[in-house]
């Protein structure tokens, strides 16, 4: 489950940033991978249709926001946990 | 060159249903947003929105006219009719030959449309009334007083989001400044808050749960409204002559285009617009006492717009006062310049500064006078009004006291 969650999480991201998935580092910011604020709504769209969650995200007040993005990595463990909570 | 002056006022929006009420409502920092009176808000996860309230479209109009109009239209309609009262025009012979219609609107018929597609995809019906392509037309409400007021010279609609009304404003007052037209009946409407409407916003991720405080440190994003802002407009030696009472003068507008993104603002373009406006006006920086802001309370627009403002106007930046109306009445995307325009007619006659409530923490990006939460007593000579639409699209009106 958890190896799924992350490669499909991946998958997203890398489409997002236009790259192969083995591109896409677990270490690396969005803003390295060239995602824009623009891209990260769109993103996490495609994350919430993708697992049929709901991602608490306010562009206004990303710090505030329950959802870590500072890292790919940050963002799989905050959808792993989006799926644990919202599908038990 | 001509110059143009406003001789009539009208609105219906969330803080009232005509001039001397929104304007009470300004001077005590009343706010109109609320709970979203809509069907199936339950699925929204943004239920707030300054929703005109205690609304009967059957107490104005009768069952055909209900059939024609759209909420949209409805709203414009009404304001037309007290801003036309107000100037006292008759629109007849050669000054209805000389008149117009340019209206700003973003969603036209969205609650038309949101309603018909519901009832042929959601309830499978296969027939819908035989006027839903007039109801929900961008035109509609400005062929309508057109129609109602005998209005025939140029009348259109402008549509460029969040700057619709600013765009048809500066037109109409381009028209009557260049000798096209003796008088324009122009501002916008809006009536997005519907299912789609607003379900389409929420997707941005830009909207509010609680509401609107541009400018303030812990913002949290923007809220939508509904309603309409309607003004005469009218050649100044006409107007004089005819001895009408005359709100504020008109006396600038630009325009620009970001050409950068879609959505987010860029503070080269909103700059370029506002000191295009004074220089249209023959205005200087140090005669602006007040502006009134786009100001959505998105961290995107509130600190563009401030900087923006810091480079346009320099040092005057720090001396004016710059407020969001927006923290009252929501953000009437196509309709909003127009109902703002009013808080800058309340700055010019009445020498108060309608305030930006909702305030409650300091952004050092935001650093100007945002008047906060209380209006102000303060006489101002000139003012600006901004908007700024998604697509980059910036607008603004000079505007001096008479």
């Amino acid at each position: 489950m958890t190896a799924a969650v992350r490669d499909r999480v991946i998958g997203i991201i890398a489409e997002q940033a236009v790259l192969e998935v083995s591109d896409v580092k677990g270490e690396q910011t969005l803003e390295d991978l060239g995602i824009d604020s623009l891209g990260l709504v769109e993103s996490i769209f495609a994350i919430e249709e993708e697992f049929d969650i709901q991602v608490p995200f306010n562009a206004n007040e990303p710090e505030k926001s329950d959802f870590d993005i500072s890292s790919v990595n940050a963002i799989v463990t905050a959808v792993e946990g989006l799926v644990k909570d919202q599908h038990g | 060159m001509r110059r143009v002056v406003i001789t009539g006022a009208g609105t219906i929006n969330p803080l009232g249903q005509n001039v001397s009420d929104t304007l009470e409502a300004m001077r005590e920092g009343r706010c109109g947003i609320g709970e979203l009176e809509i069907r199936d808000v339950d699925r929204l996860s943004v239920k707030i929105g300054g929703q005109v309230k205690g609304y009967d479209e059957h107490a104005h109009f009768n069952r055909q006219q209900i059939a024609l109009y759209d909420r949209f239209t409805q709203f414009a309609l009404l304001a037309a009719k007290e801003a036309i009262g107000q100037s006292g025009l008759e629109f007849i012979g050669d000054l209805a030959a000389r008149s117009g219609v340019v209206l700003g609107t973003s969603g036209g018929g969205l609650s038309t449309q949101d309603e018909n597609y519901r009832a042929v995809y959601e309830e499978g019906k296969n027939r819908v009334h035989p006027f839903i392509v007039p109801k929900l037309m961008n035109n509609a409400a400005a062929s309508h007083v057109s129609m109602e007021w005998n209005l025939k010279g140029p009348t259109f609609t402008v549509a460029t989001a969040c700057a619709s009304s600013n765009h048809a404003m500066g037109q109409a007052f381009q028209m009557i400044r260049s000798g096209m037209a003796d008088a324009m009946v122009t501002g916008g409407s809006e009536s997005m808050l519907c299912f789609g409407g607003v379900k389409a916003w929420e997707g941005l991720r830009v909207m509010s749960k609680e509401a609107c405080r541009p400018f303030s440190a812990n913002r949290s994003g923007m809220v939508q409204g509904e309603g309409a802002g309607i003004f005469v407009f009218e050649e100044y030696e006409r107007a004089k002559k005819r001895g009408a009472e005359i709100m504020a003068e008109v006396s600038g507008f630009a325009m620009t285009s970001d050409a950068s993104d879609i959505v987010m603002p860029s503070k080269q373009g909103a700059a370029r617009a506002i000191t295009g406006a004074l220089a249209d006006a023959r205005m200087n920086r140090d005669d602006i006492g007040y502006i009134n802001a786009h100001g959505t309370g998105t961290a995107a627009n509130d600190k563009t717009e401030c900087a923006a403002v810091a480079d346009a106007l320099g040092r005057q930046a720090d001396r004016l006062m710059i407020s969001s109306t927006k923290s009252m009445h929501g953000h009437l995307i196509g309709g909003t310049g127009a109902v703002e325009l009013l808080a800058c007619i309340l700055a010019l006659r009445d020498g108060i500064i309608a305030p930006t409530i909702g305030y409650e923490e300091a952004d050092p990006e935001c650093a100007l006078d945002v008047v906060p939460n209380d209006a102000r007593e303060a006489p101002v000579d000139a003012v600006l009004s901004n908007a700024f639409a998604f697509g980059g699209l910036n607008a603004v009106l000079a505007l001096r006291k008479i």
